[in-house]
């Protein structure tokens, strides 16, 4: 089965968000990644793969060891991934709001 | 009128623009910049020190319920101009991301209406990126902390 596979779908597994972050700071081996999760490693290796076809990461043979890499390009294509920067703010700036509201009416 | 914090991050660029509208005077609005006590309030953080004024320099620090540093950053300030502009740096000590460009504009729309226009400069396309994601990466770290906190308790 070959599923035409979008990053929607890829990223919205709890397991697959916590492979990315792993690999975000430092590429690794399946092996690598999937000492990081209870999960069974073919289980890993099916999020690997799902992850790779879309294109989030990459893999890059390394004598014979195959490391898998994020690909920040296309995890900026995610309007998700902007959407926790922009929340992030607007609930400061509504805090700013309401905190400057008050403080006009107590003067 | 629509009141949401906009982003606007454009592909390949190392920038982001934040644009938002407040029901507050540009002067409020400003002096929430001005005041260590007030940005203290509504960004989360601790501010150790803040000179608002061209060459001053300003220091945040979050720490967490034990008392550990979290967060800590800094910056320099090329322009104060109240009411209207700041210019300054900002960098996240402590972590890979290098020192970054803000330019902030205020203006005045109505008597009791202001905007706040929010430029950052990153050093590269990669570092901007990265800095996108942290509110996603914290959001999962949270996510983690907190189950964490459950599965002790339950021992």
């Amino acid at each position: 089965m070959n599923l035409r596979r979008d990053v929607f779908q890829a990223i919205a597994d709890p397991t697959r968000r916590a492979i990315l972050l792993l690999v975000a700071s430092q590429s690794l081996t399946a092996g690598a990644i999937a000492s990081n999760f209870d999960t069974a490693r073919p289980t890993v290796s099916k999020h690997l793969q799902i992850l790779t076809e879309c294109e989030l990461l990459t893999q890059e043979q390394n004598g014979r060891a195959i490391y898998y890499h994020l690909n920040p390009q296309k995890m900026k294509e995610i309007a998700d991934f902007i959407e926790p920067f922009r929340k992030l703010w607007d609930d400061r700036f509504n805090k700013l709001e309401s905190i400057m509201k008050n403080y006009k009416s107590d003067k | 009128m629509e009141r949401k914090t906009k982003v606007d991050a454009k592909e390949g660029k190392h920038d982001i623009l934040i644009t938002r509208e407040f029901d507050l005077p540009v002067e409020l609005l400003f002096k929430a910049y001005e005041k260590p006590d007030i940005l203290a309030q509504w960004m989360g953080t601790n501010v150790l020190k803040l000179e608002s004024k061209k060459h001053g320099s300003y220091q945040f620090e979050t720490t967490d319920a034990q008392g550990n540093v979290v967060f800590r950053a800094n910056g320099t300030i090329h322009e104060f101009t109240p009411n209207r502009r700041i210019i300054r740096t900002f960098e996240m000590e402590n972590t890979p991301f290098p020192v970054q460009l803000e330019f902030l504009e205020f203006k005045s729309l109505t008597d009791e209406t202001s905007q706040l226009t929010m430029h950052m400069v990153f050093r590269s396309v990669a570092d901007r990126n990265q800095l996108l994601q942290m509110p996603f990466a914290q959001g999962i770290n949270m996510a983690h902390d907190r189950l964490q906190d459950i599965v002790s308790q339950l021992k």
